[in-house]
């Protein structure tokens, strides 16, 4: 059994929230970089480079790459063998989240009821995904989720019958009605099987990895690639003001379903797919 | 594409010379507002109540701003998706609003309302906040003070850089620019 307290966790979550709102992961700029040299749209050219420019003032000045710094997602992998001490894992979370948002300079964007509407004015609560691991480590995925993208997202319960062209034909229509809201060049995560929540959470979870690595299931990493060339292919390009470069990656997640279902989800985001992650 | 240098508030005369697919920067003041203000401007219009500003001629701007780090104007300041103000924006445009900046697409409702009343729908680039804030110089909240980033702001702006989206001939950029590199 290995011992880690709260206030290490809540001060992780502080500065990962911080991390995440002001940096890309080096997977995420190297596939801009590559949008930018590859786009064959001069104003979509134009728009990559001041993505690149933003960037740059974002790391160097301290302010958030984007303005929308998301409402925070959080997966927590907890190694069986670990014993959080100090107070509540749920709490110490949602601390470094106030801190972070707050300390941070981030925009608080959390409304404490949907119909009311009312700002919590600290940006909790984050959403939290828990999972037991083996090992006694604890590891934290931070990722804050913009609207813009995720408000173009969905989740369509297909037949089997549908196969294979009915689901590529969901993720396509997903992206196409998207289109510029989603603020593209844009990452898509997708999750095939499970039931409907299932589902939606490995379409989160998808955008996740890395938009370097493809499926470790060959049908999967095939799909991955058709679908993103074909994606490029719709025009929309950066910004939504055409071009070739529409997303810069298409990671699908999969897993057992049920003998009468083919769910698919699509969560959508945007260019600035920011997440950090750590382990303690 | 057409660059253009234009002061803001602009009027009738200057919004019929740009076309859609112009780089446009801008100089002057605009006003920023997004879902909540817009819902309270609507409800006061509905009360014969009056703005928190002067509609004629001016421009806003859907964002709401991470908070400022100490001696700057603003945090990142980036455009948020227009269509959910569609409800809203053709009585705005109707009372002499001349133009929005926003990202995304817009309805019919909105696009005639643009013809109708000679207005422009402008995009700035999604996802650049950190950018376009470096052309903001001044910020001003005027009204709603308690809706947080979602309040009323009164911008200065240089060079603040957008791209005519829908023109007042109703032209579309969204629609145009994505049929031309669609390979379907």
């Amino acid at each position: 059994m290995r011992t880690v307290r709260t206030e290490q966790i809540t001060e992780n979550i502080r500065e990962m929230c911080i991390e995440a709102n002001h940096f890309l992961t080096g997977d995420m700029t190297e596939a801009l970089d590559r949008a930018g040299e590859s786009e064959k749209s001069p104003l979509g050219k134009q728009i990559l480079q001041q993505l690149q420019e933003n960037l740059q003032i974002a790391g160097e000045d301290m302010i958030p790459i984007c303005q929308d710094t998301g409402m925070a997602v959080v997966f927590v992998e907890i190694g069986q063998d670990v014993h959080i001490e100090g107070g509540l894992l749920e709490d110490a979370i949602q601390e470094g989240v106030r801190r972070g948002y707050t300390e941070g300079f981030l925009r608080k964007s959390v409304v404490k009821d949907p119909l009311i509407r009312e700002n919590t004015k600290d940006n909790t609560p984050a959403v939290i995904h828990y999972t037991i691991t083996a090992g006694d480590k604890l590891r934290l995925t931070l990722a804050p989720k913009g609207f813009g993208s995720e408000n173009m997202s969905r989740i369509f319960m297909l037949k089997p019958a549908d196969g294979i062209e009915g689901v590529k034909n969901a993720i396509l229509t997903a992206v196409k009605d998207a289109g510029p809201n989603a603020c593209p060049p844009m990452v898509v995560g997708v999750g095939i099987g499970g039931t409907f929540e299932k589902c939606a959470l490995m379409a989160k979870q998808a955008l996740t990895r890395p938009v370097n690595e493809h499926s470790s299931i060959p049908y999967v990493k095939e799909m991955e690639e058709e679908l993103l060339e074909r994606i490029n292919k719709t025009g929309i390009g950066p910004g939504g003001l055409g071009g070739s470069t529409t997303a810069l990656a298409v990671n699908i997640n999969t897993f057992p379903t049920h003998i009468a279902g083919l769910p698919v989800a699509v969560n959508i985001c945007c260019h600035v797919n920011r997440h950090a992650v750590r382990e303690i | 594409m057409m660059e253009r240098y234009m002061t803001v508030p602009f009027g009738e005369k200057e919004a019929t010379g740009l076309k859609s697919g112009d780089y446009v920067y801008l100089t002057g003041t605009i006003y920023t507002a997004r879902d909540a203000a817009h819902k309270r401007m609507y409800e006061a219009l509905q009360k014969g109540e009056e703005l928190p500003f002067d509609l004629k001629d001016n421009l806003i701007y859907y964002m709401g701003p991470s908070p400022a780090r100490e001696g700057r104007p603003i945090g990142s300041a980036g455009p948020t998706t227009a269509s959910r103000m569609d409800k809203y924006a053709p009585a705005l445009l109707d009372l002499g609003l001349r133009g929005m900046i926003g990202k995304g697409k817009r309805s019919d409702a909105v696009k005639e309302a643009i013809v109708r009343n000679k207005a422009v729908y402008f995009a700035a680039v999604g996802g650049a906040g950190a950018l376009l804030s470096k052309s903001i110089l001044h910020s001003e909240v005027i009204a709603y003070d308690d809706l947080g980033t979602e309040a009323i702001r009164k911008l200065e702006v240089k060079d603040f850089p957008v791209i005519v989206v829908i023109d007042p001939e109703g032209n579309n950029l969204y629609e145009t620019a994505i049929a031309a590199y669609r390979e379907e």
